[in-house]
């Protein structure tokens, strides 16, 4: 694993390198026919944010999913449990990148062009750029709480995840229940702190981009698209595993639950989907409706489509393939679902992001590609290397003969 | 008035049961129906039990559900007598999702307890025969329906081999 993520770094900055090339040339392009194009340090940051975003989501989602085990006193995922456990380990990485994404182009322009609001003039009355609705929310949105609440939600989740971490290590050389206890006021602690700074880091994140329009079903819709794409993540770790000859323990029956994870929840983020699309669609007040014009027929149609594949991806491929009891049983269709989630769900962020900041000028070219696999073969790096560090199984469970007996 | 008899093999214990039937299976005895007090994990895998077949009663009932609520609004509100609503076109489907959701879990649901009323038999007037009252409290009674020819002595030796502590005899008046 640690071998393929390598890889996939190579691979990403190598063609990270050459799209940089490429990009210089386009942006001459743009010039010499006088066009005005959001440019390429633009498009380069709205990707790191996407992805970091992103992959952030999936990381924290590994520390939640161990939280509601323990909370839940869940036997049957006592042998997978080292993976998202694993997962949470890209938070430091996550947190440090996403810090200096948004406070580097802070300190050397002024504001950070991904997220508007952080332009000073905007809150200065008698500025032609005055605006008085971004200054309404500048109370919330202004870089010094921003940036507090930022440092102030990785250092959260690291901290649980590492607490969670030390204490699952300790169980396996100590045994005993000490531990099990533990951890389950651990989790349950997390399950609070979580259910606030997801729904907080979202409205930061990825909704103050579009900083006029709001959305009540916001932070959920992005806890959804996180949690779904984390199981999918998950799920989709634990078959490698077993197809590389780990996990032997791991039966169809662990794979069925997951599946039903995967399928159950990529039916709630449609639900999610719809409620908020609906709503809006319906009442059709202009200043509420614009987020979805800009996606869907607006930008000279340039979203329209990722707006129907993102529902065919993450709706109606999952929902129809795993549909079926063997279905969820068997390895090659679980893995395929969970790879068009986890593809899909990149592309839900990415219509969350890209009309917001590169308006209808965004690409998925090389620079995509190549951030995007930068990004993954980091993720898998930083993921994989924390996986071994501990053994798989986790030996002095309590439940973990109840989970090799595992059976539905 | 037909009457069936049955060798009823009485166990006390879940596991000397689940060894017992998977015996008396190979030895090539067809067992009846076995009485628990509570629902055993594993039996219908050691009896012999195919898996239910009602999910795909559920699907193709919850086809007809969308396939109805689609067609039920499409055809009203859009050519039978066409409405506007808020502004919107006729035929607006997001507004239709929510009933057509609804409507397959109905027909879903519906289908499926339909189906499985008629399937197992099960009406107002149907008697259940109680093999052997105990079975409702702390024994496990295995009931093997007897034919004519059938080696009564035979089937005793092997029941008690197999952990029975009780071997009975059984006639049910349908």
């Amino acid at each position: 694993m640690i071998g393929l993520g390598l890889v996939l770094l190579v691979v990403g900055l190598f063609i990270a390198a050459n799209s940089g090339g490429g990009h210089g040339e386009a942006a001459h392009g743009a010039a010499e026919a006088g066009h005005h194009t959001a440019g390429w340090g633009q498009r380069l940051l709205a990707n790191l944010w996407l992805n970091n975003v992103y992959l952030t989501g999936i990381a924290v989602v590994g520390v939640l999913f161990v939280a509601i085990q323990y909370v839940a006193y869940a036997g049957w995922s006592v042998l997978i449990k080292r993976v998202p456990e694993a997962l949470g380990s890209y938070l430091l990485v996550g947190g440090i990148i996403m810090l200096l994404v948004f406070i580097l182009p802070i300190i050397f322009t002024g504001h950070n062009t991904l997220l508007h609001w952080t332009d000073h003039s905007l809150h200065e009355v008698g500025n032609p750029n005055y605006d008085p609705i971004i200054a309404g929310k500048s109370g919330y949105l202004n870089i010094t709480f921003f940036t507090i609440r930022l440092v102030a939600y990785f250092a959260l989740w690291y901290m649980f995840f590492k607490w969670m971490r030390r204490e699952s290590m300790a169980e396996d050389l100590n045994g005993g229940l000490n531990h099990y206890n533990k951890s389950i006021r651990l989790g349950a602690t997390f399950l609070v702190v979580f259910g606030v700074t997801s729904s907080m880091s979202a409205w930061d994140w990825v909704l103050s981009i579009d900083t006029h329009w709001f959305s009540t079903m916001f932070g959920w819709y992005v806890f959804a698209s996180w949690w779904v794409s984390g199981l999918a993540a998950v799920t989709l770790t634990v078959i490698i595993l077993k197809q590389m000859g780990y996990m032997k323990m791991v039966t169809s029956n662990h794979l069925h639950d997951l599946g039903k994870f995967v399928f159950g929840f990529s039916i709630f983020w449609t639900y999610i989907w719809f409620s908020q699309f609906m709503l809006y669609w319906y009442a059709n007040i202009p200043e509420e409706a614009i987020y979805f014009m800009e996606r869907l027929g607006g930008n000279n149609n340039h979203y329209t489509w990722i707006f129907f594949f993102n529902l065919v991806i993450n709706f109606a491929f999952p929902f129809l393939v795993l549909m079926t009891r063997d279905a969820k049983r068997q390895m090659i269709m679980l893995k395929i679902v969970c790879i068009a989630i986890l593809i899909g769900h990149w592309f839900d962020f990415y219509l969350m992001i890209m009309p917001g900041t590169m308006r209808g000028e965004s690409g998925f070219g090389l620079i995509e590609i190549g951030t995007a696999l930068t990004f993954l073969g980091t993720f898998l790096l930083v993921f994989t290397k924390e996986l071994s560090k501990a053994s798989l199984v986790p030996v002095n469970h309590p439940f973990l003969e109840e989970s090799i007996h595992h059976h539905v | 008035m037909t009457s069936k008899k049955y060798i009823l093999g009485v166990f006390e214990d879940e596991d000397v049961l689940l060894n017992a039937i998977e015996k008396t299976r190979a030895a090539g005895t067809k067992i009846y129906d076995v009485f628990s007090p509570y629902p055993i994990h594993g039996i219908d895998d050691v009896l012999g039990i195919q898996r239910s077949r009602l999910p795909i009663v559920a699907f193709f009932c919850g086809l007809c559900g969308t396939s109805f609520a689609l067609w039920m609004q499409i055809y009203m509100l859009g050519f039978d007598w066409p409405m506007i609503i808020g502004g919107k076109p006729h035929v607006a489907l997001p507004s239709f999702i929510p009933v057509t959701f609804e409507l397959t879990v109905l027909f879903a649901a519906f289908g499926m307890v339909i189906t499985f009323f008629i399937i197992s038999g099960l009406r107002p007037t149907l008697k259940v025969p109680v093999m052997d009252v105990r079975s409702t409290d702390d024994k496990y009674v295995m009931a093997i329906e007897l034919k004519e020819g059938t080696d009564i002595s035979k089937l005793n030796d092997l029941l008690r081999s197999n952990g029975a502590v009780e071997v009975n005899q059984k006639e049910v008046v349908k």
